[in-house]
Order: structure tokens, then sequence, then C-alpha cells
């Protein structure tokens, strides 16, 4: 059996000319838990569609349990769960009648852990979906995805639109899953605290192009910061290597970059007239330096003169 | 005193470093007793609720540096004071970790008497400052 629960080799997907998924070369280990991060229309749903046959390559392919996504059978289905981001469920039916109807979709069914989520959720068996909540009607996708046990769960910004006691329903879940088994989660967010929180892998794509893909505690400690104050005029910068993002404020120049601290820390120091202070690094910071657009740019305030 | 760690998130510092550097400064300030148990990582887990993955990362790094000894089917204990290094890996250790302390704090323009005092201030906060060397 292959290492890798998900494999991708130069996965490309135009629509007409636009580029949704450019040169995608991702693998995920079996077991843990693996963030696919991106901005909006950067490309992550695709790659999940991608991923699942739902939609063709342009080129390249994609593989999941060592299947080719094109060729998936009705058994190996079953070994993978996915939970989609708008959490669909047919609004007439109960929350009985939807486990009933999925579960006979399903070679294996376990009724203990869908009563657990149901329960966990605090929902009744009787109620409508219709009637429900977006969290509640989260808990009830979430409890059809998880009791087929698949080896593999997909899901995609599972917690768009929660709110935080939900959310914290939906994490407990999602370690309650990967707990001492080999299972493995691979789901996309916008949340950094959830992703900080529960993540072993980030993966950070940005307009279809894998930037980023390491664990996720080493993702703060590769990237630096320093910020640069000045009193005259706007010093040039030397050449930083690795350089992220580049943001310029009155007076006060913010660098961050990821690798060669020492290298980067010289040059910089080496500037005449300029305070030069490094700054720590959190999660949130890195990610988006990595999804914000590269080289020199303002800071919104200042484009539109605030 | 197993309540005594805690996370934050949106730290600089990522969550099994933080964890880390509780249980050495804990164990360095007497509020974690020698022999005392640890949660286990999945009850530690359960309760703060993070990746299993990076407690059991965090207990990892304490028992190779002998803050914390593992007891096969029992979970984890803070281990009788010793040291697992040999004296020049001490000095090593020791020498980054004040490389590390100095050149935060230059970058943050601060004089050789402002470092030196805010080291002795914070030795003594934490009731270090007669404390010596680990036999």
């Amino acid at each position: 059996m292959s290492d890798f629960v998900i494999e991708t080799s130069g996965l490309t997907k135009y629509y007409g000319s636009k580029i949704a998924v450019n040169q995608l070369d991702l693998a995920v280990p079996r077991g843990g838990v693996f963030a696919f991060l991106g901005r909006n229309g950067s490309g992550k749903t695709t790659s999940i569609r991608m991923l699942l046959g739902f939609e063709t390559p342009t080129r390249g392919s994609c593989s999941i349990l060592g299947c080719d996504s094109q060729r998936f059978t009705p058994e190996l289905r079953n070994r993978i769960g996915y939970l989609t981001e708008s959490h669909f469920a047919y609004g007439w039916m109960t929350i009985a009648e939807c486990e009933r109807f999925q579960s006979g979709t399903f070679a294996r069914w376990n009724d203990r852990i869908f009563a657990a989520v149901i329960e966990h959720f605090g929902l009744s068996r009787k109620a409508r979906i219709k009637d429900l909540s977006r969290g509640e009607k989260a808990g009830v996708c979430l409890a059809m995805t998880l009791a087929p046990e698949p080896e593999l769960l997909v899901l995609d910004d599972p917690a768009l639109g929660l709110d935080p006691v939900a959310r914290r329903a939906l994490l407990e879940a999602m370690l309650i899953v990967t707990q001492g088994t080999e299972r493995t989660i691979f789901f996309s967010s916008h949340l950094l605290d959830d992703v900080e929180r529960v993540s072993d892998q980030i993966a950070i794509i940005d307009r279809g192009v894998l930037r980023v893909l390491c664990p996720s505690h080493e993702l703060a400690e590769r990237t630096s910061s320093w910020i640069l104050k000045y009193a005259g005029p706007t010093p040039t910068l030397p050449e930083i290597s690795g350089l992220l993002n580049v943001s310029s404020f009155p007076g006060e120049i913010r660098i961050i970059a990821v690798g060669a601290i020492d290298e980067n820390e010289q040059r910089l120091r080496a500037l005449a007239g300029v305070d030069v202070q490094r700054v720590p690094v959190n999660l949130q910071d890195a990610v988006v330096s990595y999804m914000d657009d590269r080289g020199r740019r303002k800071s919104l305030f200042q484009s539109i003169g605030a | 005193m197993a309540g005594d760690i805690e996370i934050i998130l949106g730290s600089a510092a990522p969550l099994y470093r933080q964890i880390v550097d509780q249980v050495r400064l804990g164990v360095a300030t007497g509020n974690f007793a020698i022999g005392e148990q640890l949660p286990s990582v999945r009850a530690l887990a359960e309760r703060l609720l993070i990746n299993p993955n990076t407690i059991a990362r965090a207990y990892g790094d304490l028992v190779r540096e002998g803050v914390l000894e593992s007891r096969h089917g029992q979970g984890v204990f803070i281990a009788p004071r010793r040291s697992v290094f040999s004296d020049d890996e001490r000095q090593r250790r020791l020498a980054l970790a004040v490389d590390a302390l100095i050149s935060e704090s230059v970058g943050l323009q601060c004089s050789v008497d402002e470092i030196r005092t805010a080291v002795e201030a914070r030795l003594k906060e934490l009731g270090l400052s007669n404390r010596k060397k680990r036999g």
C-alpha cells in the first residue's frame, strides 16, 4: 500500500483560457490532518473536485488511495468521505430519513458514530433538515460523512458559516477521527486558528500554484520578518533571498521572507540610516504572506488615501 | 499540576514549542514536582483541543532532553534531575540560547546593562537566582 493517500502529478485544469490549477504536485501522507489553504478562487475546490473524479484534469493526473481519480470503483468510493462546502442534504427529510437514505449507499455504516455526532451537535432524529440552522445542518452532514468510517475524509471548508460552538464540535470530531488510526483528513479552511490547532501538514495554493508544503509547526519557524524604520528618503532594499512580501507604510517597511534568516538580517543591517528590527512571525502572518501579492505593495489604507 | 499547560493560538511560538517551554520552566521553578505524572497525550489533546501529534512531539523532545521520562504502559513523568548531555554539549546549547537572547535584545536596541539587569531580574522572579548546577 502506498504511503500516500493522495498523490497528484502535474495536475492542471483550464476553464477555457483561464488556468484554475497549475502543475500541482501534492503528496498527502497516510494518517493525520492535512490542511489545504488558499484564498477564494485560488483553485482549492477545483483541485478537490478533480481528486474526487468530479472534474477531468486538462493535464496531469491524480489518485486517491492508489487509484486514479478517473477510474474510481464504487468500492473505492466507499473508502472516501467527502463533505462539500455547502453541506448538502435534502430539506424535506428528517435526520432519521437522511440516515436511512445515506446508509443504503455505503457498504459499511457505523450507527454509533452517527448517533454520537448527532448527539454532540444536540440534534433530534425527528428534526427536518429545512428547519435546522447552518451549524446543525453541518452536524448532520458530518455524521453522514463519518458513519461509513472512511479511510480518507475530504472536507471542503467544513467550518464555513459555523458558530463557535459548532466549530468546536467539528474540530473535536476531526481529532477523534484521526485518533490512533490510519485515517487521514484532508481539509480546506480559512480559519487559521483551527488550522493551527488540528493540522499536521500545511499546503498553500495561490492562483492555482502550490506555494508551500511543510509540517505545520515549521511554517512560521522558517519564515522571518523585519520592520525597517527610516527618517530620510526611502531606502533601496538589498536583495532579500526568499522574499515573500514587502509592505510599505509611511517611514516604515515590513519585509517577510522564507529561509536564509541570518544572511538576510546581515544585508538589512548594512543599510545606512535605517533602524532594523526583527519581529516574530506567527502562523497567520506566514500563511498570509504566501497568499498575498508577491513583490512590493502598499497597504489598502495607503491606496485609498486614508 | 496538569492544569498548568496552556496554549496560545496565533503566537509566534509553535504549539509544541509552547508546551516544551512550559514544562521545562515548570520543572525549573518547581511548579512540576519530580515524579509527577503528566496528562496522557490523548487527555491533553482533548483538553487543549489540539492535534495529539503536537503533544507527542513536545513530550518526545522533553524525554530526549531528560526532562520527562516515559514509563512503559504508565505514561510520562517528570524525571529526576540529571543531565543527559555532556558538559561540552551543555555549554554548546547554553551558548546558542545566549546568542538568541543577545540577538533579540540587540535588535530591540537594549544596552548591555539593560540585558544583564533583565536576565537577573527574571531569574530572581522565577526563584532561580541562587540555583546551582544540576547534579
